[in-house]
C-alpha cells in the first residue's frame, strides 16, 4: 500500500511536470499574436501578448468550407481525438470525431483550441507574464466565455476560415457554442449545443464556488502564486475536482455504478478511510486531476461558466442574441443531467423558435447524467450525424 | 431510401390520407410547422415535393431522433406547450393533423396555430360519424374503431368531438374557413356541397384549413 502510494506519488509529479511543460510549450500547433493583435477582453483591458494551443484533424477543402470547430468544457483541453500528451489516454471525444464517426474527419476539417484562461497552451494564469518573466498567476486579467470565442475566432482568422461549417461542444462548450451564435452569427453555418445553457445557474455557481473555497483554503495556494513558490494547491483542487464530479453523474448512475459496495474490504473500518466505493473513486478522480490541470485555471474556468449570461448583453432577451441568425441550430440534452436540466436548454430552443432560427432539439434518454455527452450514448450519435449530413447537404459539401 | 419507405407506409395507411390532403393545401416554398410530426414523413414529403422551409415539433423522443437524424429541423416538444415562443405569423402553415383531441386545450392550441400560422391546417377523427352514434347508441360502449383505436382508459384522445362541434369552436375563436374536406372510410371526399350535417354523419375525418388576421385576438 505504501510502495504503492510512493509510485502514485512519483508518477504523479512525472506528469505534473509533463503537464506544466505544456503551458509554454505544448504538444500542438500554437499560433502567437503579438502587440500588433491584442485580445480585447470584457472585463475592460487588452491582453497581450496571446498564444492559442490547438489541434486539427482531417483536411480543410479548397473552398475552406468545412471546418468544424470543437468547443471543450472545463476540465478539457485541445486533445479531443488524438492521446493525450499527458495522460496518455484516448481523447476526450474520440468516440464522436475520428473517421467514419459522427463528426467525420475524411469530410470535416476538425479544429479544437485550448481555450484562452486554460493550462495546455493557450495564455492562462500558468502562462509566463511578459512585464514580470513570472506566471501571471492572479494577474491575469478574468477571462469571460466571449474572451474564449474571440481568441477562437483570431485562430480561425491566423488559419483563413471564414465561415465555420460547424461548431459544437457541451457544457462550457456548449456555451461558447451559443456565444459564437450571437457574436459572429454570419461565420457560423450550422451550430450543435450540448447539454449546455444560456446562463448559469444560482446552483451551478454555488457549486463552483465551493471549488473554488477548497483551492483558495489550500495553504500551498499561496495566495496563487504556488508556482513561483514552487508548490501545488494539489489538496484544495482535488476537492474541488471530486465536488464537481458528482455534479456530472446521476443519483441513478452511482447507485448502479457504486451502490453501498465497500472498497477492498467486507466490513466497515469504523474509521474515515475510503470505506465505500464511491469515496474511493472520487479520491481517484480527484487525484488524477490535479496531476494535469492548473488550479489557477480551475478558478478561471468555472468563473468564465459564472459570468455566462447571455441575455445580459441583449436587453435580458435571450432571443435577441440570436436575431437575424441563419445558422442551423441541433440542440441535446440528457434527461438525467441536473447539472445542465432539459429545461435549461429548452430555454434555449425557446429562444431560437422566438428568433425564428432553424432549430431541432433532442433530449436523449439516459441515466449517466451531464457526462452523458463524453459517452457511448448511440442517440446523440445518430443524431449528430443525421444534422450534419443534412446540413451538409444544404451547404453544398457532400 | 428511409423516405421512400415512410412515404409508402404513409401511402399505405389509409386512415392517414388526411397528410395527402393536408399536403395538397400546402403551397410551394412556404414555410411550414406540423405540430406532432411523428417521424416527419408529412414534412420529408413536403420538403422533397413542394421545397417548403419544414419545421416540426414531436412528442415522442422516438419520433424526434428519427426526423432530427434524417435531416428534419424537430423540436422535441408539444401542442401545449411549446406554441407560446412562437412569434405571430411565423409560418404560411401550421398544421396540426390527428393531434387536437389529445391536447389538453384543445381551444388554446387553435388560437396559437391562428396567431403563428398565416394558415392553420388542422385534421381530426369525427366523433359524430353514424358507426360511432350507432355503436355507442346500442352497445353502451365507448367506440373503438380504425381511427380511435384505444379504449377508454389508454387513449391518449382526451377530448372527443364532432365536425360540427369543430365548426362552433372555430366561429367562437372568429377564424374563417378558408377550405374544408370531410372523409368517408377508405379516405373518399365527401361531396363539398352536401351539408354540414352529412359530412357529420358520414365523415371519419375531416381536414380544414382556418385563417384569422392577428389583429382580431385581443
Amino acid at each position: 500500500m505504501t510502495v504503492a502510494q510512493t509510485d502514485n506519488d512519483t508518477n504523479g509529479e512525472r506528469i505534473g511536470a509533463a503537464a506544466h511543460a505544456e503551458v509554454e510549450h505544448p504538444s500542438s500547433a500554437v499560433v502567437r499574436f503579438g502587440a500588433d493583435r491584442p485580445l480585447d477582453l470584457d472585463s475592460g483591458g487588452k491582453l497581450s501578448p496571446v498564444q492559442i494551443a490547438y489541434q486539427t484533424y482531417g483536411t480543410l477543402n479548397a473552398a475552406r468550407s468545412n471546418a468544424i470547430l470543437v468547443c471543450h468544457a472545463l476540465t478539457g483541453d485541445q486533445h479531443v481525438a488524438n492521446e493525450h500528451p499527458v495522460t496518455g489516454k484516448p481523447g476526450w471525444w474520440s468516440l464522436m470525431i475520428g473517421p467514419g464517426r459522427p463528426i467525420d474527419t475524411d469530410l470535416y476539417f476538425v479544429i479544437c483550441s485550448n481555450v484562452l484562461g486554460g493550462c495546455m497552451g493557450s495564455t492562462g494564469p500558468a502562462s509566463i507574464n511578459p512585464q514580470t518573466g513570472k506566471p501571471y498567476a492572479l494577474d491575469l486579467p478574468v477571462i469571460t466565455v466571449r474572451d474564449m470565442v474571440r481568441a477562437q475566432a483570431m485562430l480561425l482568422d491566423h488559419l483563413g476560415i471564414e465561415t465555420l461549417f460547424a461548431a459544437t461542444g457541451g457544457s462550457m462548450g456548449g456555451m461558447q457554442v451559443l456565444q459564437w451564435a450571437a457574436s459572429f452569427p454570419d461565420r457560423l453555418f450550422a451550430a450543435i449545443p450540448i447539454a449546455t445553457g444560456s446562463r448559469h445557474s444560482s446552483q451551478n455557481i454555488a457549486f463552483h464556488e465551493v471549488g473554488r473555497q477548497a483551492i483558495l483554503a489550500d495553504p500551498d495556494w499561496c495566495g496563487g502564486s504556488y508556482l513561483e513558490a514552487g508548490k501545488n494547491p494539489h489538496k484544495g483542487l482535488a476537492v474541488a475536482r471530486m465536488a464537481a464530479h458528482i455534479t456530472y453523474m446521476s443519483d441513478e448512475a452511482l447507485h448502479r455504478k457504486f451502490g453501498r459496495s465497500l472498497q477492498d474490504r467486507d466490513a466497515l473500518t469504523f474509521g474515515f478511510d475510503a470505506d465505500f466505493q464511491i469515496e474511493s473513486y472520487l479520491r481517484h478522480q480527484g487525484m488524477t486531476f490535479v496531476d494535469r490541470f492548473d488550479a489557477n485555471a480551475y478558478l478561471y474556468m468555472t468563473r468564465a461558466m459564472d459570468y455566462f449570461d447571455l441575455a445580459l448583453d441583449y436587453d435580458g432577451q435571450l432571443a435577441k442574441a440570436f436575431a437575424g441568425c441563419h445558422t442551423r441550430f441541433c440542440c441535446v440534452s440528457f434527461t438525467s443531467d441536473w447539472l445542465f436540466p432539459t429545461a435549461e436548454n429548452r430555454t434555449i430552443v425557446h429562444a431560437l423558435n422566438a428568433a425564428g432560427a432553424n432549430v431541432s432539439f433532442v433530449e436523449v434518454e439516459t441515466d449517466r447524467g451531464h457526462d452523458a455527452f463524453l459517452l457511448d450514448e448511440p442517440e446523440l450519435f445518430t443524431t449528430v450525424t443525421g444534422f450534419l449530413k443534412a446540413a451538409a447537404r444544404i451547404r453544398g459539401l457532400s | 431510401m428511409t423516405t421512400e419507405m415512410q412515404l409508402r407506409t404513409m401511402a399505405a395507411d389509409p386512415s392517414r390520407v388526411d397528410l395527402k390532403i393536408i399536403a395538397g393545401f400546402v403551397t410551394p416554398g412556404a414555410r411550414v410547422l406540423d405540430i406532432g410530426c411523428g417521424d416527419g414523413a408529412l414534412l420529408m414529403q413536403l420538403s422533397e415535393e413542394k421545397n417548403v422551409d419544414a419545421r416540426g415539433i414531436e412528442l415522442s423522443q422516438k419520433g424526434v431522433n428519427e426526423a432530427v437524424a434524417s435531416g428534419l429541423s424537430v423540436i422535441q416538444g408539444d401542442a401545449d406547450s411549446d406554441l407560446a415562443t412562437y412569434p405571430d405569423k411565423a409560418f404560411d402553415f401550421a398544421i396540426l393533423s390527428q393531434t387536437i383531441q389529445a391536447t389538453h386545450n384543445p381551444r388554446i392550441v387553435l388560437e396559437e396555430l391562428l396567431r403563428i400560422g398565416e394558415k392553420a391546417i388542422v385534421s381530426f377523427p369525427n366523433f359524430g360519424h353514424w358507426r360511432i352514434r350507432t355503436q355507442f347508441l346500442l352497445a353502451g360502449r365507448m367506440p373503438v374503431n380504425k381511427n380511435l383505436p384505444y379504449s377508454w382508459y389508454d387513449t391518449p384522445n382526451i377530448h372527443f368531438f364532432t365536425i360540427r362541434d369543430f365548426i362552433e369552436l372555430v366561429d367562437e375563436v372568429g377564424a374563417t374557413i378558408e377550405d374544408s374536406i370531410a372523409l368517408h372510410g377508405r379516405g373518399r371526399k365527401i361531396a363539398p356541397t352536401v351539408s354540414r350535417q352529412i359530412w357529420n354523419l358520414f365523415g371519419e375525418q375531416a381536414v380544414f384549413v382556418l385563417s384569422r388576421p392577428n389583429s382580431s385576438k385581443s
